[in-house]
């Protein structure tokens, strides 16, 4: 049977080589010309604690982790009971028989992985042996595998050549193991190499290389997960003349170095996830009654409080659209996809910069951690705006108009007080009730500087259209193609930019008769978000901790779009 | 810019020791740009909120840049404006209670980091804007708005605080002695690291102290204030502590350590450690 695509679950305790396991599979995978993508999920503690990571590989570009495993591999006997229940028919387990024995199981078999690896002389080969075992199941062709070891291990050090030898070694031996069991999945169509340059990478990395390749030259952070990645690459990379990052004390020191950095003219960012970002409320209100700009990246994981700081949600879209007292809606964009981690973020610099004043850039512990290859962004082809920076002599009106206007930089004339107290044009604190309206009314004209025509859109015709948001991208858009196969009426809209929406989705989404709004939050927040502004949309909600599954979001869509009345004519267009 | 400016409308109340503050920042700023041939629009003065904060307005002459943010907040917003921009001159203005109380959680890592600025903060022993409610330095046993019944909580001794925190420059001065201050700001904002000049600015309105610390001879009030003397020796930190055992306060430098480097001498003797990566090398390190 051949197979375009296969799914492996890695499920042990904290420490086995579970995630290493499975990046080491995508890896040997996206080389060999397969794309590939990981999906991971962590206990919140370093050693131990069960965790596991997903692994799917297919010939086509990926869009979810995938709702059923093909393989899994089992390093503890809880993670076999866990898990067993998500192997699709015909798949096949694969248990560390060092660790326990299974009887009964006729889908299984089990190899002593700890023993193999010991036995090439380099016990640290375990996930080869693993990554040979399912590379036999797939009928994956040793070239493939030997060509990575052999890069991977290349590091120009005297024990090279014994390194790589054992890990072929490793390998050999998952296979040839496998085969005495006499398991085989099936035959991996063979690999189409994509003919540009591809990088494989985590969200949060292609999240920070977008900032960096938007100009951001000041950073500070405090760690907390899942956004700690991304304080970790600023503070190796971000480094010489003219750049800052600092891990500074708290997320409301974050913020308020941010504010300053900002009017100092600086591009600066921060990244932080729900408990982080709630100390972050009042700094965000001052940079946006003081016309400052920054960029705050929420990393979104579960629940309010502590919640749950490895998992996934997107529940924070309320709080980062409004995160402060007053009047304040912040310009927000959520990132769906590896790429648009890196494509997002330099738009989030170029709005900060063109309308002056902070912006959110939503991702999720999904995207952060996922491990995927895409298209090597090409660096010549990036647009980077600047903020409009007054030249002129001193006694400037900063705030000046119900419109943008220059701004001042220190060491340069034009001195004026960025003030978070209303104030008038000089930045003088004031109570004068027109003064109130004139600024209030000049904060919320610059957000039209922001809107785009930039989305996505298919089978515009259809009444009912789906509009995933972040994240659920992926799994809504593959559910979506099954829909389209199944001859349901719906249209296919997406975009980055959340607030402002760009004009014309929304004039179109206004027409429709329903919008569906998959999206992981229990409140339905950007449904009641689109609702507020004229578009019919009603969420299909999950708040679990994980991602949608493709299986469920096509069920429900047809459950919604089947409990409507019928209109006769749409059915017979579709 | 109050002169010149008729809608902005805070105004300090008469007496307030805040005036005094504010001639003395103007000394030390205009002594600054003489010496230094620098424009005004060099500095910045980072404020926090309350009565303290109104100075960053009020200031006549040629304007620095100002921030007027948020309460409690001085010394992070001041850090990120020192280090994306190093060569300004950075000086936050911030109350007792702005910079004690909710701030105070930001002294100790300013200290650990020595970010070179210099704080001026107005000390009156009260929330002045609010009317009156015990601050940190409000003396156990006061009786105040938000302590009917007398304050329970003892009052900090910030000299001693910054000294154990590990600021690297501490002086206390007076707002009724404004050329004196002035010379006191100059030396904060000369020092190559974090500064702090603890101001005594008495509240007219809610704890006048003026009394208490010039004295009266013909009430018999001896003065509180009394000057750092001459054989003190700054860089010296147990002469420090000893200085600050004496009741009343002191005027003039309590402590002076002109050895430690300041956060961006330190960024930058890391620089060479490092070969700065463009985008495109960054990229290569993914690329397969």
């Amino acid at each position: 049977m051949q197979m375009r695509d296969f799914v492996v679950r890695f499920a042990g305790e904290g420490g086995q080589g579970v995630v290493t396991s499975a990046e080491g599979l995508a890896q040997v995978s996206t080389q060999a010309g397969y794309h590939a993508l990981t999906y991971a999920t962590f206990p919140s503690q370093i050693l131990g604690g069960p965790t596991w990571t997903q692994a799917r590989v297919s010939v086509e570009p990926i869009l979810s982790a995938g709702d059923d495993i093909d393989v899994l591999v089992a390093f503890n006997r809880e993670a076999y009971d866990e898990h067993r229940p998500d192997v699709r028919d015909g798949g096949v387990v694969i248990y560390n028989s060092n660790d326990f024995q299974l009887d009964g199981d006729a889908r299984s078999f089990g190899m002593p992985i700890d023993d193999l690896a010991r036995s090439t002389g380099n016990a640290r080969a375990a996930n080869m042996v693993v990554i040979g075992a399912l590379a036999h199941l797939v009928n994956m062709s040793q070239e493939h595998l030997d060509q990575f070891v052999t890069k991977r291990f290349t590091r120009g050090r005297s024990g090279d050549e014994e390194v790589i030898a054992s890990n072929i070694k490793a390998m050999n031996l998952g296979r040839e193991n496998t085969a005495a069991n006499g398991f085989v999945l099936g035959e991996l169509a063979p690999p189409q190499m994509p003919d540009y340059p591809q990088v494989m990478l985590k969200g949060n990395e292609a999240l920070a290389l977008g900032a960096l390749a938007a100009g951001m030259n000041f950073y500070a952070g405090y760690p907390i997960s899942p956004a700690t990645t991304i304080l970790v690459y600023m503070e190796r990379n971000l480094v010489g003349p003219g750049k800052f990052v600092y891990q500074v004390s708290s997320e409301i020191e974050s913020i308020t170095t941010l504010l300053g950095a900002g009017f100092a003219g600086r591009k600066a960012m921060t990244a932080t996830a729900g408990p982080g970002f709630s100390l972050m409320s009042e700094g965000l209100g001052l940079a946006w009654m003081a016309e400052l700009p920054l960029v705050v990246v929420d990393v979104q994981r579960g629940g309010p409080a502590t919640g749950l700081p490895t998992k996934t949600e997107q529940s924070d879209l309320m709080a980062c659209m409004f995160p402060a007292h007053g009047d304040v809606r912040l310009p927000v964009i959520a990132v769906g996809s590896v790429e648009e981690c890196f494509y997002g973020a330099i738009k989030a610099f170029n709005w900060a910069e063109r309308y002056q004043g902070p912006v959110i850039l939503m991702t999720e512990m999904a995207l952060a951690e996922r491990v995927q290859n895409i298209r090597r962004p090409d660096t010549s082809n990036v647009s980077v705006e600047n903020r409009q920076v007054y030249e002129g002599s001193n006694g400037y009106k900063r705030y000046n108009g119900f419109e943008l206007s220059p701004m001042p930089l220190p060491g340069n004339a034009g001195a004026y007080v960025a003030n978070g107290s209303e104030h008038d044009e000089l930045g003088d604190t004031t109570h004068l009730p027109s003064r109130h309206v004139q600024m209030t009314q000049r904060r919320f004209s610059k957000l039209e500087l922001l809107k785009e025509d930039e989305f996505e859109r298919e089978n515009p015709r259809a009444s009912v259209a789906i509009l995933p948001w972040g994240g659920s991208k992926g799994p809504v858009r593959e559910a979506y193609e099954v829909l389209r196969g199944q001859g349901v009426p719906v249209s296919w809209y997406y975009t980055m930019f959340l607030n402002p929406l760009p004009p014309r989705m929304l004039e179109e989404l206004k027409k429709k008769d329903l919008v569906i709004v998959p999206e992981l939050n229990y409140q339905g927040q950007f449904a009641s978000i689109l609702r507020s502004q004229g578009v019919k949309a009603e969420a299909i909600t999950q708040y679990t901790g994980l991602p949608f599954r493709v299986r469920d979001l096509v069920e429900r869509i047809n459950q919604v779009v089947k409990s409507r009345p019928s209109r006769s004519k749409e059915m017979v267009r579709a | 810019m109050s002169k010149k400016n008729p809608e902005y409308d805070f105004k300090w109340c008469p007496g307030c020791g805040d005036f005094g503050v504010r001639r003395a920042l103007e000394f030390a700023l205009i002594d600054r740009i003489e010496r230094s041939g620098q424009p005004m629009e060099n500095n910045v003065v980072v404020a926090g909120i309350g009565c303290s904060g109104n100075l960053v307005h009020l200031l006549e002459g040629p304007q620095p840049y100002g921030f007027h943010g948020i309460h409690g907040r001085t010394l992070p917003v001041a850090m990120g404006v020192k280090m994306g921009r190093p060569d300004l001159n950075v000086v936050v203005v911030a109350g007792d209670g702005d910079f004690l109380s909710i701030g105070g959680e930001h002294i100790a890592p300013q200290a650990a980091r020595n970010v070179d600025f210099c704080a001026v903060v107005m000390d009156n022993g009260v929330y002045g804007l609010t009317k009156g409610q015990s601050s940190p330095t409000t003396k156990f046993g006061t009786v105040t708005s938000s302590t009917p019944y007398g304050k329970i909580e003892s009052s900090v001794n910030p000299l001693e605080l910054y000294l154990t925190l590990g600021v690297s420059f501490i002086a206390s001065g007076f707002s009724g002695q404004p050329r004196q201050l002035a010379n006191l700001i100059t030396q904060g904002m000369e020092h190559d690291g974090f500064a702090i000049i603890q101001v005594q600015s008495p509240c007219t309105t809610y704890n006048d102290t003026f009394e208490a610390l010039k004295g009266n001879a013909k009430k018999g009030i001896e003065p509180g204030l009394w000057d750092v003397p001459e054989d003190h020796n700054p860089s010296d930190k147990g002469a420090a502590y000893s200085l600050l055992q004496r009741t009343g306060v002191p005027v003039g430098i309590i402590y002076k350590d002109a050895s430690r480097p300041s956060l961006q001498q330190l960024v930058e003797a890391q620089w060479g450690k490092v070969k700065p990566k463009t985008v495109d090398e960054l990229l290569d390190t993914f690329q397969f």
